[in-house]
């Protein structure tokens, strides 16, 4: 699995544009504008990032967004609590669809 | 206590090694020379604008040894350190100006025997003087006036405290000194400095503690501002975030850590034209504890003298001639230009 995940490719992302750079700009404009300090600060989105990067699983964005708290001002705790937070919603997630389990258990059962 | 790259004998105790590596270690995909960045924006050579400022480091001598430091400073280093006729010899440079900002720093620039002598006589000359200090010193037993005489004297001190937690201090500048910050931090506004109307600034420093950059100054100040008055009732004026350079013992914690090129990829992505306009380096002089001459703080620690035929020793100042000099640079520069700059008052855009 290394092969699969280097943490060389992720500066390379950009090359994602070479055969269609239009939908690249368009992503890179798109994406940066995301980021930028709106309604919520670049804090909480890098902290949204981060959580978001756990329950995809995404180990570039778990890379990229793990510095990019650090770099904006964001400690362990704070990171550690986020993932927390992805975690429960993944967890949650699974436990609730218990219900349709149930439903259907319901629905076939005498 | 971490030992010196110089007393272990490190082969990045060299400036002739760091600079092999920052010239010629890997940056993959934007190997660009600082110079050529200057020049593709429009702005090199990069070139002094007066000396509003005289920092002068007095000495490697230290009471800590942090990983990020640049100086390699520690308790073992006791020979480089400047001595009385060289504290004569900046007074001097310092009349020629007029009454410029004077920056000491060091090592704990406290701890140099002439330190007391020369801030009296530099605010004799009206200077305004500031005193970069690392706060454990004024909890040192042979220093237990000190933070009095910064008082007496209306000397601005900028603190370090790379953050408001324990852990991530003490992480970087040794075990228990973030306890021995805060009582140092007590001393100094207990004496009223951080207090709105005592005229007594009191400033710190961030570095981040690890390979990558700065947040936001102003979001970071909040935070400081914040978890130290909830915290330690602590007060403060400004916060300064500043970039760690990829020079001595943090280059060495770089290179250790397998983070030396992507950090400095980091940098070089970053490079901001605004924050290359507002550097340091062109409106300031400094000065090592042996009297050379220097464009910055980093540029002596790399032994990069001022250049282009200025004088490079205090005893030949000349402020004409290095008023308007040209930097030195190299690729550690791009520590200064990265994001929002990084100066030693912080963010320069």
């Amino acid at each position: 699995m290394a092969d699969y995940y280097d943490e060389a490719d992720l500066p390379r992302f950009a090359e994602m544009g070479t055969e269609a750079p239009e939908l690249w700009d368009k992503f890179s404009s798109w994406y940066g504008a995301v980021f930028e300090a709106g309604a919520l600060s670049k804090r909480e989105k890098s902290l949204i990032a981060l959580a978001v990067a756990h329950a995809v699983q995404c180990p570039y964005c778990i890379d990229a967004y793990t510095q990019g708290c650090l770099e904006q001002g964001s400690n362990l705790e704070q990171m550690t609590e986020a993932v927390h937070v992805a975690s429960a919603i993944k967890g949650g997630s699974a436990l609730v669809h218990g219900l349709q389990m149930r439903k259907i258990a319901d629905k076939v059962s005498m | 206590m971490l030992a010196t790259l110089q007393s272990s004998q490190h082969p990045l105790a060299s400036t002739a090694e760091q600079l092999r590596v920052l010239q010629s270690g890997p940056l993959p995909g934007a190997a660009k020379p600082f110079d050529q960045a200057l020049a593709d924006t429009g702005l090199g050579p990069l070139v002094a604008n007066g000396i509003e400022v005289v920092q002068v480091n007095v000495g490697k001598l230290c009471n800590q040894t942090c990983k990020h430091c640049h100086v390699d400073a520690g308790p073992d280093r006791t020979e480089e350190n400047m001595a009385p006729e060289t504290f004569e010899l900046c007074l001097g440079a310092i009349r020629k100006i007029g009454q410029p900002e004077v920056d000491i720093t060091g090592g704990a620039p406290e701890l140099n025997p002439c330190f007391r002598d020369f801030v009296e006589r530099v605010r004799d000359l009206g200077c305004a003087v500031t005193d970069r200090c690392n706060l454990t010193v004024l909890t040192l037993p042979s220093q237990r006036d000190l933070a009095g005489f910064l008082a007496r004297h209306r000397v601005r001190v900028i603190a370090s405290l790379p953050y408001f937690l324990s852990s991530r201090t003490d992480a970087q500048r040794g075990r228990g000194v973030f306890d021995k910050s805060v009582a140092g931090l007590r001393l100094l506004n207990a004496l009223g400095y951080g207090m709105p109307g005592s005229g007594l600034e009191l400033d710190l420093v961030y570095n981040p503690t690890g390979a990558f950059l700065p947040p936001d100054q102003a979001a970071l100040e909040s935070d400081f501002r914040r978890e130290l008055r909830a915290r330690h009732q602590i007060e403060f004026n400004s916060l300064f975030a500043i970039t760690n350079m990829p020079i001595s013992r943090y280059l060495e914690f770089l290179v250790r850590s397998g983070n030396y090129e992507r950090y400095m990829q980091k940098l070089v992505t970053a490079f901001n034209p605004g924050a290359a306009e507002g550097v340091m380096c062109r409106t300031m002089i400094s000065v090592g504890w042996d009297g050379r001459l220097y464009d910055c703080d980093f540029n002596q620690m790399l032994d990069l003298e001022v250049g282009f035929g200025k004088p490079r020793h205090i005893r030949d100042f000349d402020i004409e001639g290095l008023s308007g000099r040209q930097i030195e640079t190299r690729q550690h520069c791009y520590g200064c230009t990265a994001g929002a700059g990084s100066s030693c008052g912080g963010t320069t855009v």
